[in-house]
């Protein structure tokens, strides 16, 4: 029963999303095209200044991409096998089932250790709402999943070694329960 | 050999759990392989145009700007620059990393890089309008108003807690990103 009413939910996440016009795919090549036309008028305009130091900061990008290449296709992996077990129904299920602080809890550490473009999550997040999930865990899976990345902790490390980016998912991870808290209250 | 072992060691044991998976589980597997080639797809769209826009901030903006308007002592200025370049970025928080290594490397200051970090984790413009339609004003408004203190309260307290020894090692490392 309960898993039927949250394929129930996914289903409708997708019906509206097209309904509004929403498509994720959409958003994402939106988001590449601005890039991209930001990097060819950079690019240019560079070059019309000074060729050398174009080349420099090619050999630059290339350089920084090589050194954080492997800790991308180890994320790229540890994403592709965590988003297999942890999808969309899953998901839907632990918030709904559960309640108080306990659930709240739940919703904070799948939200720490998913990773879901917001495209996606605020949908999603809308309609577990609508199927019976309360709003203070609503509120704080959204806001670990923005804020925490256990996912893409090897690449945070690569930058800012393990002490930094341990306190800062640590950190996030505990302030979304003051963000949960206060949407609770706040929100009716 | 070694090194190059050393340096996919993370990627290799990856592959080895993917591999433990497709044994006992092998509908998982499939749907994992399916993840990963939409993830990669993702990564490779998003990556070019972000190193390239980095390699020329590198070459163009001399430290000493950075470090004057987002640097120590760079005061409300820097905070403020730092939530607005955050929250105009979109796209995933791992594309921000590499914004902030350039950072750290143009002696932005740690704060102001947390803040940042911050900010393009969850206050982010477009996601903002996209959060507001899907669940609601009230709901968008008060994650922001709560967020904004949040994220730089949490910088500051990271400031404080990692020892400053831990802190110029960062930058050092930052240098030969």
């Amino acid at each position: 029963m309960v898993a039927k009413k949250s394929e129930l939910s996914y289903s409708l996440v997708l019906k509206i999303r097209f309904e509004r016009g929403f498509n994720v795919r959409r958003g994402v090549v939106l988001f590449a095209l601005i890039l991209y036309l930001l990097a060819v008028i950079a690019l240019i305009g560079s070059w019309a200044n000074d060729r050398q130091k174009t080349v420099a900061a090619l050999i630059k990008a290339w350089k920084a991409f090589d050194t954080i290449l492997p800790q991308l296709l180890g994320v790229l992996v540890l994403i592709g096998v965590l988003l297999a077990y942890l999808d969309a129904p899953t998901i839907g299920r632990i918030l709904g089932k559960d309640s108080g602080w306990w659930g709240v809890l739940v919703a904070a550490v799948v939200g720490s250790v998913t990773l879901i473009p917001g495209f996606v999550a605020f949908p999603t997040a809308a309609m577990l709402l609508k199927n019976g999930a309360g709003l203070t865990q609503i509120a704080a899976f959204i806001s670990t999943l923005m804020m925490v990345g256990v996912a893409t902790m090897p690449v945070e490390i690569k930058y800012f070694g393990k002490k930094v980016a341990v306190y800062r998912n640590l950190t996030a991870f505990v302030f979304s329960f003051v963000v949960a808290w206060v949407i609770g209250m706040v929100v009716r | 050999m070694k090194d190059l072992l050393k340096r996919f060691r993370f990627f290799l044991v990856m592959l080895m759990i993917l591999i433990g998976v497709m044994l006992v589980d092998h509908p998982k597997e499939i749907k994992a392989l399916g993840i990963m080639a939409s993830s990669l797809k993702e990564m490779l769209l998003v990556i070019p145009p972000v190193f390239i826009l980095l390699g020329l901030l590198d070459v163009w903006v001399p430290k000493e700007t950075m470090v004057r308007h987002m640097g120590e002592g760079s005061g409300l200025k820097g905070v403020v620059l730092a939530v607005l370049l955050g929250s105009a970025a979109a796209g995933p928080l791992y594309g921000a990393f590499p914004v902030a290594g350039v950072f750290l490397k143009k002696g932005v200051s740690l704060s102001n890089i947390l803040i940042f970090l911050g900010a393009w984790s969850t206050t982010k413009i477009p996601m903002f309008l996209f959060e507001w339609t899907s669940l609601g004003g009230r709901f968008a408004l008060t994650r922001l108003v709560v967020d904004i203190p949040g994220i730089i309260i949490i910088a500051w307290l990271i400031c404080k807690l990692v020892p400053e020894a831990e802190q110029a090692r960062v930058y050092q490392k930052a240098e030969k990103l």
